[in-house]
């Protein structure tokens, strides 16, 4: 691997990940006035971050079982609305301590 | 508009701090990740900085240390990070209308998953000031978790860093899970996403979609029948913010 390459995949990559962040927020800057993109837009978030997190979740951790038991105790915290560190936290010593019985 | 509000300044630096830590074990793993594939530490620490994302930038890295073309890595990156589009068009009509067009440049530079979700559960106007404390505690946490990960860089055993590794999936149903209570549109829209993926993941017929596609085409489908099924009308909407969706913080 040359270091002259890697750099300028880097700035590629730098530059494909701002451009679909910029446009939107500099060109599109008229209100949009259809209920449903709105409802949309509104959405999307709870998409991507479940569509995000699950199934893969599952092989997070190299183990199943051990992915299982933090999945389910990070469910159960949000469910009781603890705070996203309590339950990252939380997750990870889950997994971690079920790991070691495995 | 006045320039610089300390105090929403200092709201939107406690609003990220939950992010930025939930950042550091991630970014933690990028950067052992990088450095033990041979990326000298200031390119590892650099990429963070730079591109501030962490599918994308995960799979551009393991690309690079693939020896894989610069078409591949930019596509790949590029393909990942479209759903970005979708959180800055959303943003962008809750902006301060008289932000100018290069805080304009400098707030886009921090939408992530994260920050996105945190920024469209606030009320009202979204002010640079508030913008630019809630971006800052995360970009640092994501670039010093980075640095760390790279420097220590000797293996951690294996249960503890592959323990790490649900911490970002953790987080995001920690952000998604308390507003599901309350709308049940919005816990059909997460079930009917989980299907999708599910569906797109293992069934032989779709195993050629990169995951970054499955995401994609899954929230794009979910979303979008979430809108066709339950419109949200204006006012409703802000009840519906008001009573649930406000609320996951």
């Amino acid at each position: 691997m040359q270091l002259e390459r890697a750099f300028l995949a880097m700035i590629l990559m730098a530059l494909v990940t701002y451009i679909p962040r910029v446009l939107p927020i500099v060109i599109f800057r008229k209100e949009i006035k259809s209920k449903y993109i709105k409802s949309f837009l509104q959405y999307v978030p709870f998409a991507v971050l479940s569509s995000l997190t699950f199934p893969d979740i599952f092989s997070s951790t190299g183990n199943l079982t051990s992915a299982i038991c933090g999945t389910l105790v990070a469910l159960w915290l949000s469910y009781r609305e603890k705070s996203l560190v309590v339950v990252a936290i939380s997750a990870i010593v889950t997994v971690y301590l079920t790991g070691l019985f495995l | 508009m006045k320039s610089f509000n300390k105090k929403e300044f200092r709201h939107g630096l406690k609003r990220g701090l939950p992010i930025a830590m939930g950042y550091l074990p991630v970014s933690f793993t990028f950067g052992l990740m990088a450095v033990s594939g041979g990326l000298p530490i200031w390119m590892a620490v650099f990429i963070s900085l730079s591109n501030l994302t962490s599918a994308g930038q995960f799979a551009g890295t393991n690309l690079i240390l693939m020896g894989a073309g610069f078409l591949e890595i930019t596509m790949t990156t590029f393909i990942i990070n479209i759903r970005y589009m979708l959180m800055s068009l959303s943003l962008t009509q809750r902006l301060d209308k008289a932000m100018s067009l290069p805080k304009r440049m400098m707030v886009a530079f921090g939408v992530t998953d994260e920050i996105f979700s945190v920024a469209s559960m606030e009320q009202g106007t979204l002010t640079f000031s508030f913008l630019i404390g809630l971006i800052i505690g995360p970009l640092i946490g994501w670039t010093s978790g980075t640095f760390l990960g790279a420097l220590i860089c000797t293996s951690l055993p294996e249960s503890l860093s592959s323990a790490m590794g649900i911490a970002l999936y953790a987080m995001f149903i920690a952000i998604i899970i308390p507003p599901a209570k309350k709308s049940r549109p919005v816990t059909i829209i997460i079930l009917l996403c989980v299907g999708i993926t599910g569906i797109l993941k293992y069934l032989p017929l779709f195993r050629a979609i990169s995951s970054g596609f499955r995401v994609i085409i899954a929230s794009i489908l979910g979303a979008g029948m979430g809108a066709w099924l339950f419109p949200i009308d204006q006012d409703v909407e802000k009840n519906n913010k008001q009573e649930g969706v406000n609320q996951c913080n």
